[in-house]
């Protein structure tokens, strides 16, 4: 079996597993209280945050642990929406991911001003659109680091630094989680207000994420209770998770250079493997995508018949996010860059990850080139 | 052989994935995504919710064969829902169960089997099907009470050939003892009665909600003219309809029938339901040829099957039939053996 579906989800890298594993067994303690138990569970949470933290270029207080990229991306959105101020609009690109727009939707029907922004042909953000569609009631402007479905890259130190330009009263959030494993994530150079990652796209467990708050950023909490995170997000704490997250993102940042240059290298390779398909287009060519990530359409084959006969050869890939159904639907980022439905559902994502190899691209390639052959 | 087995998250989908794989056969389970309402919403009641998609989704993996989630939401909306909206605005009353058979679970499935690299599309159907010196019969289910060859009776050879019915030879009783005799979830599921994308509610509210448009204003009259009330449209309305007339007579009231081209419902007694025979439109014979003669029809889905004769595509009935309306599929029988089916056009009084 070839997986080239990690930007689904990856699997742990060596040493996650076995860093967590002590905290779902016997240090199992609630980090909040007064005994020994706690003390030693909180005492690996705290340590988990400074960790993080540091690789990110934030202070621990900034960091809020939370269940993934979804609850992050939705805390970041309505947290600061309802935190109070007068502001209550958001500004997004309609290329981010479920998990930001039908949060936005929901504010939509809620009476908030919603505006979302277009992307070009490459998918990338109309920035002029963009700024002049911030107002004085915009409260947050939110745009991903990197595209889950195409790998299309966005500046967003740039893109920060113009919306502050243009109003230094508006929140800038930003979706990194499919960014971590390749692209230099410092919360000050990216100027960004809020940053939202999630461990297991970069090889830590599911169900731990975070979200980078910049102090000073009013934000009201979704999740009330026991006041865990500075009142932030309440629950007893995933210590466990949280430890499994630090160490996927220590080792992830150790590995960047070697991730971004190597998967690089077996993205491209596979690229070229597959120009023995007529016709086959790269739907992001542009050079500001991430290394990890492939967006091709095969003209006259659909893209559900080729996935269900890439399974049954052995090689999991995608047509773009996964869906409750697992059906594959028409995605809605190759809509947003102009591509008709039809092309939609010919075209496919394959995405690599850190333990990926020339190897697995290569007999994936043949296997792709044949069953193309095959249903054409 | 390899069989891409329709599973529904029923159990006699459940049964008819197990029985092939217990035969020998490779299977490929999938289910079709039909239908999510106006604001994207997965359906809560009849064949096809999120919860029954889990269900086959359960049953495939405990049989331990690939199991895929198919997107048909758009051929199921243009085929099936539209078709739906148009019958009732036009006076007609749709069969929608038969029509996604017909469009959408053999014309698109069959149509995939290669894709699947599959030889045979399975289903649960209550129906058996057999080769007899190279041409293939369709006959009634074993468990008469629960026999679905009425809606099956679209199918022709080129269908038959490539379809198979392994819960055909089954009782329901059976099938749930060979679903609980392997464990299987659905065991004692019970059976959707909900049409998928209507749910529990009444048709008219669905129709209210995703087509107000056809709701046109006209009147109620007698048979012999006189103008009764007015009503808010003639979607409202099915033959044979007697409660909603917005009419208080003495005597029991139907509608019996609908003239869309005037907007008007027309009620009647009991014997002004009677119709002679009918007009058939969609004509098929599962034999591949055409039948002029005496048949049995049926016209309602566990309706009793009435002496009938056929010639070209009008049907008389050999006894004057009550609450048959245009939009109705009528099947053809000779005893177990399905001959053909047939929408209904217009009816003969």
């Amino acid at each position: 079996m070839i997986y080239l579906d990690h930007a689904a989800t990856t699997p742990m890298r060596p040493g996650v597993w076995d860093a967590m594993a002590p905290f779902a067994a016997e240090r199992f303690g609630n980090s909040s209280g007064l005994h020994d138990f706690s003390r030693r569970a909180k005492n690996a949470l705290e340590e988990a945050r400074e960790q993080i933290a540091t690789l990110i270029g934030a202070s621990p207080m900034e960091v809020v642990f939370t269940s993934g990229g979804t609850e992050s991306d939705n805390l970041a959105i309505k947290g600061t929406v309802w935190n109070g101020s007068s502001r209550h609009g958001v500004v997004t690109i309609a290329s981010e991911h479920e998990a930001i727009l039908e949060t936005v939707h929901m504010l939509d029907r809620f009476g908030n001003q919603v505006r979302i922004i277009g992307v070009d042909r490459l998918g990338r953000i109309e920035l002029d659109e963009l700024l002049e569609s911030l107002d004085p009631a915009t409260a947050v402007v939110s745009a991903m680091v990197v595209n889950n479905e195409t790998g299309v890259i966005h500046d967003l130190a740039l893109i920060a630094k113009a919306v502050k330009d243009r109003d230094p009263g508006v929140l800038v959030h930003t979706d990194a989680v499919q960014a971590f494993s390749s692209e230099h994530l410092d919360v000050g150079r990216l100027g960004v207000d809020l940053m939202t990652i999630t461990g297991h796209k970069f090889g830590g467990p599911k169900g731990a994420g975070l979200l980078y708050v910049r102090q000073g950023t009013p934000l009201e909490p979704l999740i009330h209770g026991g006041g865990q995170e500075l009142g932030r997000r309440s629950g007893t704490h995933d210590v466990a998770g949280a430890v499994g997250l630090a160490e996927a993102m220590h080792q992830a940042v150790a590995d960047r250079d070697r991730f971004t240059r190597e998967v690089g290298a077996i993205r491209d390779h596979f690229a070229d493997r597959l120009s023995d398909i007529d016709g086959l287009v790269r739907n992001t060519p542009g050079e500001d995508v991430s290394s990890h990530h492939l967006n091709v359409r095969i003209p006259g084959v659909s893209n559900e018949t080729l996935l269900v006969r890439l399974d049954r050869a052995g090689v999991a890939a995608s047509a773009g996010s996964a869906c409750q159904s697992g059906a594959a639907e028409v995605s809605h980022v190759l809509e947003s860059m102009g591509l008709t439905a039809a092309e939609a559902r010919e075209s496919l994502r394959f995405s690599f990850g850190w333990n990926s190899t020339v190897e697995e691209a290569d007999e994936a390639a043949d296997t792709l080139v044949d069953l193309v052959g095959e249903l054409r | 052989m390899r069989g891409l087995v329709a599973m529904s998250g029923g159990v006699d989908s459940s049964v008819a994935a197990a029985l092939m794989k217990d035969s020998g056969h490779e299977v490929v389970g999938v289910t079709l995504k039909l239908w999510s309402g106006p604001n994207g919403e997965a359906p809560t009641a009849g064949c096809c919710t999120v919860s029954d998609a889990e269900d086959a989704r359960r049953v495939a993996a405990q049989l331990d064969i690939p199991y895929y989630v198919l997107d048909y939401t758009d051929d199921f909306k243009d085929g099936v829902v539209e078709r739906f909206v148009t019958d009732y605005a036009t006076g007609r009353t749709p069969n929608p169960c038969i029509e996604c058979n017909r469009t959408v679970k053999f014309d698109r499935l069959l149509s995939r089997l290669d894709d699947f690299e599959c030889e045979v599309l399975v289903t649960g159907h209550h129906a058996r099907s057999l080769e007899v010196d190279g041409n293939w019969r369709l006959l009634r289910g074993r468990d008469t009470a629960k026999d679905q060859s009425y809606v099956l009776s679209m199918l022709t050879q080129k269908e038959l050939a490539r379809t198979r019915f392994p819960v055909g030879e089954l009782t329901k009783n059976q099938v749930r003892a060979v679903a609980a005799g392997m464990g299987l979830r659905t065991a004692l599921k019970p059976e959707s009665m909900d049409i998928c994308f209507v749910g529990s509610r009444d048709y008219r509210g669905f129709l209210r909600e995703v087509a107000p448009e056809v709701f046109e204003p006209g009147i109620v009259v007698d048979t012999e003219g006189n103008v009764l009330s007015d009503h808010e449209g003639i979607a409202e309305f099915t033959i044979g309809q007697r409660r909603g007339l917005g009419v208080a007579v003495g005597e029991p009231r139907f509608v019996v029938d609908i003239q869309p081209a005037t907007s008007t419902v027309v009620i009647g007694g009991l014997h002004d339901l009677e119709v002679f025979g009918v007009t058939l439109d969609q004509v098929t014979w599962t034999s591949g040829g055409a039948i002029d003669s005496e048949v049995m029809a049926q016209y309602r889905a566990h309706g009793e099957p009435v002496a009938a004769s056929l010639t070209g595509s009008t049907l008389d009935f050999a006894e004057p039939q009550r609450a048959v309306a245009p939009g109705q599929t009528v099947a053809f029988y000779d005893g177990d053996v399905v001959l053909g089916g047939a929408l209904i056009a217009s009816t003969l009084h």
